[in-house]
């Protein structure tokens, strides 16, 4: 009998997720014993047409991680899930743009400037990516990029969510697991649309630190004191994602000293994680005063991206309006 | 045949509280004051139930401007509700300004129970600045926010 065939894929991404993949160390044997890898481009050569070759539906398994910022994206995402029975959008900018998304502040103009024009860039022709250029043996195209990334269920159907930048290692332990028991009869998939190798919580429930009741008269830079090792970092004025963040890393962040940066995405039921922060730290400062309150925010220098650092492109606005408006 | 230009008309979510800001457009219906019908309020027990979650999904869906009104400073029905909403309009103001989207979209009105007059005429004036900004145009053909469906619709 032939194994069930596996198929990883990176989009817009840092290549991180390929990384934790290989972080599961002897796991990674497992995985080899059981499926058949038919298409990594990081770990093996392979070719798109080898996968549009294959018959639909014939890979078992797709972790599919990236966002999709450009037509290339976009092609690989429709043609994996094509040939995929199941689609796992893997990793942070799979499920919510992550980091890759943060672009969707600018304009297509404003990031290829800050690419290729900055003064800290050696560019003196002033040399611009092109999408097509003719060549005496024939036009060369590269990918179009699109005016913002997208998240993967926003182009295609997905089947499981598993968030994280990059996942876990122990948490795609858990799933590799999970999907040879399924093989073997001995357990069933969680139902389509479910979030895996991941908690139900937030951070804050997972982590260890002392809570009270958060009353903050400023908001810290965490570079700016140095936090009590055992109070909650929030109530120490540290901007801290844990309240809207997903649990499963264990508080990993918090635990080391250092704040919550929301990576593991929204909560169960946050329907905008930005929106659930803005919730959660208008609610801590202690003051009814607007006079106070104004230089209070103030300390949160940026707070679109304190709030949509991994989440702006699967957040409910999506994009900023230069973004937007660059597609026109 | 030329077409006659409309106006702009622009659409406006109004969030109201229970107590005393609905209260204040119920008696500017009641005493038959005209006011633009551009606003589509949605009454809520208290200006601190406002999700700040509710106000990204009217502007994501299409509304040109948002309206959050409550009971005036000190007046709250829950006791300091407002001011908690007060503080997460203007970290939602700062928000909004990174997202390009213009602050002044985004409007706060205190009004008593007494005071229909004063809401009516603060829409009206909110309707006009909201139509100098022109429409927000969120959506377009290559990234519509309404192109895919809204995730977990039934959680808000």
């Amino acid at each position: 009998m032939s194994k069930p065939k596996f198929a990883m894929y990176w989009a817009a991404s840092c290549g991180g997720c390929e990384i934790a993949v290989l972080n599961i160390h002897e796991k990674i044997l497992d995985v080899d014993a059981n499926f058949d890898v038919v298409f990594w481009p990081v770990a093996m050569d392979a070719k798109y047409k080898d996968v549009e070759a294959m018959e639909d539906g014939s890979i078992l398994l797709t972790l599919f991680n990236g966002g999709i910022r450009n037509d290339e994206n976009e092609h690989v995402a429709k043609l994996l899930r094509r040939k995929s029975q199941i689609l796992v959008a893997f990793g942070s900018c799979a499920n919510e743009g992550c980091v890759p998304g943060l672009a969707n502040f600018s304009s297509i103009k404003d990031v290829v400037d800050t690419a290729f024009s900055t003064i800290s860039t050696d560019n003196p022709n002033n040399i611009r990516p092109m999408t097509a250029y003719d060549m005496p043996e024939g036009t060369l195209h590269i990918p179009t990029m699109y005016p913002v990334l997208k998240t993967l269920d926003q182009v295609v159907d997905v089947d499981y969510y598993m968030p994280g930048c990059p996942p876990e290692s122990h948490q795609i332990a858990a799933v590799i697991d999970l999907v040879i028991q399924v093989l073997q009869g001995k357990a069933e998939l969680p139902p389509k649309g479910a979030t895996i190798g991941a908690g139900g919580s937030t951070v804050c429930d997972e982590c260890g630190r002392k809570r009270n009741v958060k009353t903050i008269k400023e908001f810290n830079r965490i570079q700016m004191i140095q936090p009590d090792p055992e109070l909650c970092l929030l109530e120490q004025g540290i901007p801290c994602n844990g309240p809207a963040t997903r649990s499963g890393c264990n508080s990993r962040c918090p635990s080391a000293g250092a704040q919550c940066i929301g990576c593991y995405g929204p909560a169960e039921g946050v329907v905008d994680y930005g929106a659930r922060l803005v919730s959660a730290f208008g609610s801590v400062i202690d003051s009814d005063d607007p006079k106070e309150i104004d230089p209070i925010l103030d300390g949160l220098v940026a707070p679109a991206g304190q709030f949509y650092r991994f989440n702006l492109a699967g957040s409910l606005l999506r994009a900023a309006k230069p973004a937007w408006k660059s597609g026109d | 045949m030329t077409e006659e230009k409309k106006p702009f008309e622009p659409t406006i979510v109004g969030f109201t509280c229970n107590w005393c800001s609905y209260r204040a457009a119920d008696m500017a219906g009641t005493a038959r004051m005209k006011y633009a019908p551009n606003v589509r309020l949605i009454r809520l027990m208290c200006s601190g139930r406002l999700d700040p979650t509710f106000v990204f999904k009217a502007f994501a869906n299409g509304a040109d401007a948002v309206l959050v009104s409550g009971c005036h400073p000190g007046d709250c029905h829950y006791v300091n509700q407002n001011y908690k909403m007060l503080r997460r309009f203007n970290l939602m103001r700062r928000v909004l300004g990174q997202m390009g989207i213009e602050p002044e979209r985004l409007k706060l009105l205190w009004a008593s129970a007494a005071e229909g007059a004063i809401f009516a005429a603060e829409i009206n004036k909110f309707v006009e600045q909201v139509r100098e900004l022109g429409p927000l145009n969120w959506n377009n053909k290559n990234g519509a926010a309404v192109e895919t469906p809204v995730l977990q619709e039934a959680a808000v």
